[in-house]
Order: structure tokens, then C-alpha cells, then sequence
């Protein structure tokens, strides 16, 4: 019946990008039994086309809004820009990973497979229009990334990483569980929109509403790794492989914030006094919690989680901020955030090489002496994630506290500028080693083509958006009508 | 006919236990398990809502929350396994490689 898989695939349209990703990943784990061991890297290859054409696929849809499949699934332009930023990391991540994976002889097809159904559980979360839909996106992109941490299986502290994530990963989607359950009572439905219309004409003083609030507050927290929920971060950061460690500092933390803006920005809009008082707190903790602790940090990996929890803090600034201004910085500063980041743990793994692990930040000493470029890339890098002028980090950080000013909360981005002056502390420590200690060791780097692409990526990104904002910004406050 | 509110109270109670448990227990398997009661406390009160509303989402969800629950078990099983292998231990507190 020619007609009825006309219709088929007419139905599944608006899901393009998510087939693309999902056939590519399971392709992967075929031909993973065909290919031999020195060739793994043509998958990595391989997906990366993959994660091309669902780009592409999402370019195309990029005209249609509306929602599909009984409102679980939205198609809008503020999905259409997360799932953008879910390519450029999971592209990044994958170019990160194929020498890496080499070195730590653990170069299987499995990784890349994992690393695509990640994420397409990211773009479910950011299309979501359903608590189900978010509950399942949320749990497909957690539970590869539990595998992806402790990918290196003979290590201790690869399987540490993945225990700890998973206990408090699942431990924080049975708070969210019990939230969502709450809200399902009360407003007798799953739907985003539908539990937004209840909000509008509920009596928001009932404790049922509250308790709801703050248990998706705790369990968002833990996603985008929020003080006084960021007790893992650290850990798993440090013992996952350093290219898992690169990917889930960016692409998890990017849909949690999708999801964390589509549901208290929109569903629970009419619940803003109370979110923002709260945000706004944790907020001021998380930026106290990860610019303090990073100080004494000495590991780069863990320097890095710090700084990484911190930056979530950041971010949180300008969703307490709100508005058309306050979303539109959020969503540009992750973005950002996520390509620097990248870029960062690019050259952490270039350090790597058989025998030597280079993740202390004493190992980067005498860098600016031995190897120039892959100092001064880091120097761009570290400039960006402190938020130095003419680089991106310097016009995330200028807009997430303008939106905070206009919001009339000058004292959050008093504090945040405090914070990001003391964050300078640790990140110029890392250039003052590379450029003023001598070099202990002859050491050579893990170089290799796909970590060149990644970095030179990384840094034109950064560079780019630093001098010239305004694609970036304009197309992220294209991208709000959606959820306002 | 039960009222709502008695199923309301069991899952708030086995949600409270699941929670204290995480939080107290040092066996790895136990930690699990609260999860587990976390989830069903959860599943409760979906069933128990979706029952008293007469609407089907509540009981859809459930379904999914259980076909998830299930593949975490075994991908949580499949890491203590490796722990067990590499560390002969499966208590949390041992988990101690990184600190600072």
C-alpha cells in the first residue's frame, strides 16, 4: 500500500534529524564487526558524516514549527538552535576522540555508537514537548553517557567515574520522577503546554505546586551540575576518559539547559517570582562553589569540572535574569561555553601519550618553550573561559550580566563579576606555566589530524564570536518566540 | 473504594525511604535498590493519579519509567561487575580513588 508508507514517512518528517542520528549509531555497531582493529577510526569518520546530514536534515526543517506526535515532539526554532549546538559537540567530541581512543587502546565502534545515541537523547530533550518525551530523551543521553565514563574498563577510576555518575544521575531522575508525578496529579495531563494552562489558573500557593518546583529545580541542578548538587562533577570528570570528559562537559550540560529553559521558562512561567528567587541563590553558589574550590585545584581535569560548574553558574545568572534578553544570553553563553571548552580539553588530550598521563597542570610547564601553537591555542582558550576581550568568553559573560542588569539584579552581576575576576586566578595560572616555567622533560604531542580540525574549529569559533557576536546572538533571539 | 490521598501517603513514604536510603547506605546493591524505590514511588503515584483522573498518560509514563528502570539495573550491574573485578569491593565508601 504505496499510500499508507507515503503517509508513513510524511508523518516522521519532523523526527529527520533524530532517524539520521539513530540509524547512523546502529550502523556503527554493524559495522563495527567488519572493520579491523587499526581501521576503527573510519567509523569515527563515519559518524561524523552522519552528525553532517542530520545537520543538514535539521537545516531543512528549519521553516517548520509546530507539534508532532500528540504534542510530545516540537518543532521550533528554539530546537532547531540546541540541536545545532548538539551537532558542533558531538562533532567536536568525535574528532577529540579517534587518536585519543588510540592511545588508551580503546578504540571500539561502541564508543562512537554511544556517543550518537547521546546525542540523539540531547535532541529529543531539546524538542521535547512532554514530560514523557524529556524523561526518555533525558535517560537515553544520561545512560550512554554511564558507559561512555567508564569506557576504559580496566581502569579503577574510569569504572569509579561511571558508578558515581550513574548513582547520582539516577538518583537525581527519581526526583525528578516524583516531581513530574506531582505536576501529573495536579494538572491531569504530561503535556508542557497543557501544564502551563493549568499554572495560569491555579491557586500557585498550594504546597503540591511548590514541592513539584523545586524537586525539578534539584533535579535539572544535578544535569547541568549546579552547587550544592555538584558533588560528582569533580569525580567523574576526573576519572572518565579525558574525550568522554570533553563531551559531557558540553553537550549534557547544553540540553540540560535547553530543558531547564522550556520548563521553567514556559511551563512553569507562571510560577517566575518563586524560580527566579531560587535560581538566583543557586546561582550566586554555584559561581562561589566552582571559581573557589578550582583555585587549589592541581589535576587539569578536575581544574577544568570546577570551572565547569562555575560556568553553569554563570548561566543560571541569566535565567534568573528572564525575559527575551535573559534566555537569549543563556542560550548563547552554553553555546560558547561549549566550544571553549572543547577546545580546552582538546589540548589536555593532546598531552596524553602512552606512558605519560599529562593531566596535572605542572605537566604543562615550559609548553610556550617547546611547542608554541598548541601553547598559544591554549592561551585563546584560557583568555575565553576567564572572559577576556576580544575573545567569545568576554561577550557570553557582557551579555548574560547586561540581561542581569536590565532585569533590575544588579547585585547577581556584581557578584558575577567578582567570581569571574577571582576564576582569573586559575586559568592565567595554567598560561604562567606553560610560559614562564622551564620545561622539565623533553615531552612530544599526541598530534594528530582530527584533533588539529577539532582545535582550529575551536578556536575560529572563538575568535569569530568574540569579534563579531551578533550571528550568534541574533539567531539565539530568533530562536526564544518559541518558549515566550 | 480507596481514597487517593492512602495512595498519595504510601508513595510519599517509600519516596522518604528511598531517599534516606540512598543517602545512608554504603552497600552499593542497597544504594540501588533505594533507587528502585524511588522510581516506584513515582509509579504510584502516577497509577493512583491516572486512576483518579481517568487519563491514560499516568499509566503510559509508567510503563516507560519501568522499560527504563530496567535498562539502568543492567548497565549499573554491568559497572559493579567491573568494580567488583578490579577493586573486590562493592562498598561505596571504598570508591574513594579521586578526592579534593
Amino acid at each position: 500500500m504505496p499510500s499508507t508508507l507515503q503517509e508513513f514517512f510524511t508523518l516522521m518528517t519532523p523526527i529527520y534529524p533524530e532517524v539520521v542520528v539513530i540509524t547512523v549509531a546502529l550502523t556503527v555497531l554493524l559495522l563495527d564487526l567488519f572493520v579491523r582493529k587499526e581501521q576503527k577510526s573510519s567509523l569515527g569518520w563515519y559518524s561524523l558524516a552522519g552528525v553532517i546530514i542530520a545537520a543538514l536534515a535539521t537545516f531543512k526543517l528549519m521553516g517548520v514549527t509546530g507539534s508532532f506526535f500528540a504534542g510530545t515532539f516540537l518543532l521550533d526554532r528554539f530546537s532547531v538552535y540546541f540541536k545545532f549546538s548538539f551537532y558542533v559537540a558531538c562533532s567536536l567530541g568525535i574528532l577529540v576522540s579517534i587518536n585519543y581512543l588510540k592511545i588508551e587502546d580503546i578504540h571500539r565502534g561502541e564508543y562512537y555508537a554511544l556517543m550518537l545515541f547521546a546525542t540523539a537523547g540531547m535532541m529529543l530533550m531539546a524538542s521535547a514537548g512532554d514530560l514523557i518525551t524529556i524523561y526518555l530523551g533525558l535517560e537515553l543521553m544520561a545512560m550512554s553517557i554511564y558507559v561512555l565514563a567508564g569506557f576504559m574498563r580496566r581502569d579503577s577510576r574510569s569504572n569509579e567515574a561511571a558508578i558515581k555518575y550513574l548513582l547520582l544521575g539516577s538518583f537525581s531522575s527519581g526526583i525528578m520522577l516524583y516531581g513530574m508525578s506531582l505536576l501529573y496529579g495536579m494538572s491531569g495531563t504530561t503535556n508542557l503546554a497543557g501544564i502551563h494552562a493549568f499554572l495560569r489558573g491555579a491557586d500557585l500557593a498550594n504546597p503540591m505546586v511548590f514541592l513539584a518546583m523545586i524537586m525539578l529545580i534539584v533535579s535539572f541542578g544535578f544535569k547541568i551540575a549546579a552547587a550544592p548538587f555538584h558533588m560528582w562533577v569533580p569525580d567523574v570528570y576526573e576519572g572518565a576518559p579525558t574525550s568522554v570528559t570533553a563531551f559531557m562537559s558540553a553537550g549534557p550540560k547544553i540540553a540540560g539547559f535547553a530543558v531547564l529553559l522550556r520548563v521553567f521558562s514556559y511551563a512553569l512561567q507562571p510560577l517566575q517570582h518563586d524560580v527566579t528567587t531560587i535560581i538566583a541563590g543557586i546561582a550566586v553558589l554555584t559561581m562561589a562553589v566552582g571559581n573557589i574550590i578550582a583555585l587549589s585545584q592541581t589535576n587539569i581535569k578536575r581544574m577544568l569540572a570546577y570551572s565547569s560548574i562555575a560556568h553553569a553558574g554563570y548561566a543560571l545568572v541569566g535565567i534568573a535574569a528572564g525575559g527575551p534578553e535573559g534566555v537569549a544570553s543563556v542560550m548563547m553563553y552554553v553555546f560558547i561555553y561549549a566550544v571553549m571548552n572543547m577546545g580546552a580539553f582538546g589540548i589536555v588530550i593532546m598531552l596524553r601519550r602512552s606512558g605519560e598521563r599529562g593531566e596535572e597542570i605542572k605537566d604543562f610547564a615550559g609548553l610556550g618553550k617547546t611547542n608554541k601553537m598548541a601553547a598559544f591555542f591554549m592561551l585563546i582558550f584560557m583568555f575565553s573561559l576567564t572572559g577576556i576581550p576580544p575573545t567569545a568568553g568576554f561577550m557570553g559573560k557582557f551579555y548574560i550580566f547586561k540581561a542581569a542588569i536590565q532585569a533590575d539584579m544588579v547585585w547577581l552581576a556584581v557578584v558575577g563579576v567578582i567570581f569571574s575576576a577571582i576564576s582569573a586566578y586559575f586559568y592565567l595560572r595554567v598560561i604562567m606555566v606553560m610560559y614562564m616555567s622551564e620545561p622539565q622533560a623533553e615531552f612530544k604531542l599526541a598530534t594528530a589530524p582530527s584533533l588539529a580540525i577539532a582545535l582550529v574549529f575551536s578556536l575560529v569559533t572563538v575568535i569569530y564570536i568574540g569579534v563579531y557576536p551578533d550571528n550568534v546572538l541574533n539567531f539565539a533571539r530568533a530562536s526564544i518566540a518559541a518558549i515566550l | 473504594m480507596v481514597p487517593l490521598y492512602w495512595y498519595v501517603l504510601l508513595s510519599a513514604a517509600l519516596f522518604t525511604i528511598g531517599v534516606v536510603g540512598v543517602l545512608s547506605r554504603r552497600n552499593v546493591f542497597i544504594v540501588l535498590m533505594s533507587i528502585e524505590l524511588m522510581l516506584n514511588a513515582a509509579n504510584i503515584n502516577m497509577v493512583a493519579f491516572s486512576h483518579y483522573l481517568q487519563n491514560l498518560t499516568g499509566q503510559i509514563f509508567v510503563i516507560f519509567i519501568i522499560t527504563v528502570a530496567a535498562a539502568e539495573a543492567a548497565v549499573a550491574l554491568a559497572i559493579i561487575i567491573l568494580l567488583a573485578r578490579n577493586r573486590g569491593s562493592v562498598h561505596v565508601d571504598e570508591f574513594n580513588l579521586m578526592k579534593g
